[in-house]
């Protein structure tokens, strides 16, 4: 791997060497002193095009943890009529020497055009562009549910996959990079993957997507799931006419205290309920469900961490690269 | 002996793509074609041009070029872009009216239509906006455009769709005093908002916002009624989708006065390739799929599309090496139009090179009512010739472009045929494939 632009093109191999180093990365976490040497000396940007406090910190952890040199760099409006360029920028980041771009920006492919032009040689990657891919909150969704399948069934969790886990991921599909990444990668790890939204939160073309569709919350979790994925949803959307009010929404696709006792009720003990944050309490997901033992919200930020370690090592240690999907270089 | 009163003869070309003739060019007309172009009295003296194996076509007229002159000269000036049009092979363009300022006055299209006659390379035909400042709240003042120096015939927002229907049926009505058309840009705006490519499979993959086919078709489908009831002139430009070729044939068998056109990228190229994220592939109407593709070049074929029309839009560098959303939308087109409809339809047996003069230059001509383009390439008629070697095959590099765009889809792509000569009212424009001189009026003459 030479980026990590999107989970679409990260092979089965791939992502388990990723979760598999993510756990031993994790290991790093739980000692006293929770700090490796291996990136001593190399430089990773974190490329910040959007706000994004969570994610920012989590990567800025993970490289520090790997005695990475950190800049954080948060660049708002990159238009070329606001100021510099994507392509300036970049430009001078590899100027600088940074070996690693982190690259948060509100526009879909941003971080492919960095991997894919010569503006800068460093490893690329994707903490989230616009409503295309968040590779890294993926993996670190799969690498909680790898966890809580491994434990159910009392093995442990490297080298595994989430072959048969029934997954549910609901809300807005159609602006979520959450979503897309996930849908790949769950695939890849042989996951089998419902969504669960409004008509209007589903992208034109999702058929083709290796997952089943539902519009309905209730049957979804009636036909047995073992983790419920809740997406952020935006009550601005309601402007736009995706749903007719937030109170619809939330009765109709939000995780409300009647589902969480539904869960019981259905004998789906062991279901876990995630959200990758910031949760809109009492819009897609209720406080019940959010402080439920079920909810995996903080273990996934924690996790977060480990996974992100193990990106950058991966990317970062020579000996580790091999041959990716990676789009070939524009030579302009 | 004045250039322009040069005399050429054009030995044993293909014409139209039918068996080898000579043509004698003289005066900026043809004097004289077949076996007694030679042995004409005028052929003394003519600089013989040897013409074997090459296939003769009345100069193309493109219905779509933005020259971006004046206001964005950094992107094109008519000079650059009508010598990209020469090289293509085209004796006239349309110069859309999206400049700044717009051409929504006399005094704008006059402009536009001084410096094509001073750059010499075509017949610039400004296209005149529909309404003033493209802004689609009231109409500019079309009547005083038609009886400009620039005899504007056709009409267009182009790059912003009339999209009030009332406006639109006015526009459509008031034309008709001048015998001009309303050329559309179809695209309903609401259904557009924010949108960067082709709704569907690959926009939902990589979460661009969509750009639905509905969008153009909707709005040809209320231009197309519209037409019919006030019995006028419409055309649609870059028609992009299957369902817009099905609207405009069922418009035309009820024998609706409407012209379409269609543009090269969107015969060749598909939204597959937006998956690079290369702003290249940016374009407005966006690339659709190859079911759309399949359809467009169906159409063309059949005579339900009319004309190609290159929409040839030049944008400087900074505009496409940035994040697809920021980019513009946009394409060159002028170098490589030829090469991309005989790849497309020639070379697929779907067009013949007659039917390419026919969607290339006669019906583009009679769209824009060029009276003295588009013509046959007959005795008496204005010499716009163009020779194109179809067996030629070059690899296209836009460094290597005349345009100042550098965004050509095509880049890197090897393509058929190439423009080795282009006649403008009887003088070569391009000569061995290269710029030769502009046209120059005869003196005296105004």
């Amino acid at each position: 791997m030479k980026h990590l632009l999107s989970t679409e093109d990260l092979s089965l191999a791939n992502a388990i060497r990723i979760l598999d180093t993510a756990e031993e990365m994790a290991a790093v976490g739980d000692r006293e002193v929770k700090k490796l040497p291996a990136l001593r000396g190399r430089t990773v940007v974190n490329l910040f095009f959007e706000d994004s406090t969570r994610t920012r910190i989590s990567f800025e952890a993970a490289a520090k943890r790997l005695s990475a040199d950190v800049i954080n760099f948060a660049a708002k409006g990159s238009s070329v009529s606001k100021g510099e360029s994507l392509k300036d920028t970049a430009q001078t980041l590899a100027a600088m020497g940074a070996d690693a771009v982190v690259i948060r920006h509100w526009a879909s492919g941003a971080p492919h055009r960095l991997a894919a032009t010569d503006w800068i040689d460093a490893a690329v990657i994707n903490a989230g562009d616009g409503t295309h891919e968040h590779p890294t909150q993926a993996l670190l969704d799969a690498f909680t549910m790898r966890r809580h399948w491994a434990k159910l069934a009392g093995t442990g969790s490297i080298g595994g996959d989430l072959k048969g886990m029934r997954v549910a991921i609901a809300g807005d599909v159609l602006h979520s990079r959450v979503a897309r990444s996930n849908v790949w990668l769950l695939r890849t790890l042989g996951a089998e993957v419902t969504l669960v939204a409004p008509p209007t939160l589903l992208p034109i073309g999702v058929e083709q997507w290796p997952c089943k569709v539902s519009y309905n919350m209730d049957e979804t979790l009636e036909k047995g799931v073992d983790a419920v994925m809740m997406l952020r949803v935006q009550g601005e959307r309601m402007n736009a006419s995706f749903f007719p009010s937030t109170r619809e929404y939330s009765r109709r696709w939000g995780f409300d205290d009647n589902r969480l006792r539904a869960l019981d009720s259905l004998g789906l003990k062991d279901t876990i309920i995630m959200h990758p944050g910031p949760m809109n309490r009492g819009l897609e997901i209720s406080a019940a469900a959010a402080d439920s033992p079920r909810s995996t919200v903080l273990s996934q930020v924690r996790n977060g961490v480990s996974v992100r370690m193990a990106a950058l090592y991966l990317l970062l240690s020579g000996d580790t690269r091999e041959p990716a999907a990676t789009p070939t270089k524009e030579s302009n | 002996m004045a250039e322009n009163n040069g005399t050429y003869l054009i030995r044993g070309a293909s014409v139209l793509g039918a068996g080898a003739e000579d043509l004698l060019i003289r005066g900026g007309v043809i004097a004289a074609r077949g076996t007694g172009a030679a042995t004409h009295a005028d052929a003394e003296g003519a600089t013989v041009i040897e013409a074997a194996g090459l296939v003769a076509l009345p100069g193309m007229v493109d219905v779509h070029t933005h020259l971006r002159e004046p206001g964005r000269e950094d992107a094109e000036t008519v000079e650059t872009g009508t010598r990209a049009a020469a090289l293509g092979g085209y004796t006239a363009v349309h110069a859309m009216a999206n400049s700044t300022p717009v051409a929504d006055t006399a005094g704008v299209v006059e402009q536009v239509y001084s410096l094509g006659r001073a750059a010499g390379w075509v017949d610039v035909r400004p296209v005149g906006a529909v309404t003033v400042g493209l802004a689609g709240e009231q109409l500019a003042e079309l009547g005083a455009m038609a009886d400009s120096r620039a005899r504007v015939r056709m009409f267009s927002d182009d790059g912003i769709c009339v999209h009030d229907p009332v406006l639109m049926r006015r526009a459509l009505e008031y034309v008709k005093a001048f015998d001009g058309v309303v050329a559309q840009h179809a695209q309903e705006p609401r259904l557009t908002a924010g949108a960067q490519m082709n709704e569907g499979e690959v926009s939902a993959v990589l979460g661009l916002t969509g750009w639905p086919a509905v969008a153009e078709e909707s709005i040809i489908a209320r231009d197309v009624l519209l037409a019919q009831h006030v019995n006028s002139r419409l055309h649609v430009c870059h028609v992009s989708t299957a369902g817009s070729v099905e609207i405009i044939r069922w418009a035309k068998e009820r024998g609706i006065n409407v012209t379409a056109e269609v543009t090269p990228h969107h015969l060749l190229l598909t939204d597959n390739l937006v998956r690079s994220y290369n702003p290249v592939y940016k374009v407005n109407p966006p690339l659709r799929t190859d079911a759309d593709v399949q359809a467009l070049r169906a159409g063309l074929a059949d005579g339900t599309i009319d004309v190609v029309g290159t929409d040839h839009a030049p944008h400087p560098s900074e505009h496409k090496e940035c994040e697809w959303a920021q980019a513009a939308m946009g394409m060159t087109g002028l170098e490589t139009a030829l090469s991309v409809v005989q790849h497309t339809m020639i070379e697929t047996g779907l067009m013949t090179w007659a039917d390419f003069a026919r969607v290339t230059s006669t019906a583009a001509a009679q769209i824009g009512r060029l009276s003295d383009q588009g013509r046959p390439l007959e005795a008496g008629e204005p010499a716009n010739i163009i020779l194109v070697d179809p067996a030629a095959r070059w690899t296209v590099d836009p460094a290597k472009m005349a345009t100042m765009g550098r965004n050509s889809p095509f880049a890197g792509l090897e393509l058929p045929g190439k423009v080795v000569a282009t006649f403008y009212k009887g003088h070569p424009t391009v000569l061995d494939g290269k710029l030769n001189t502009p046209y120059r009026e005869p003196a005296g003459v105004s």
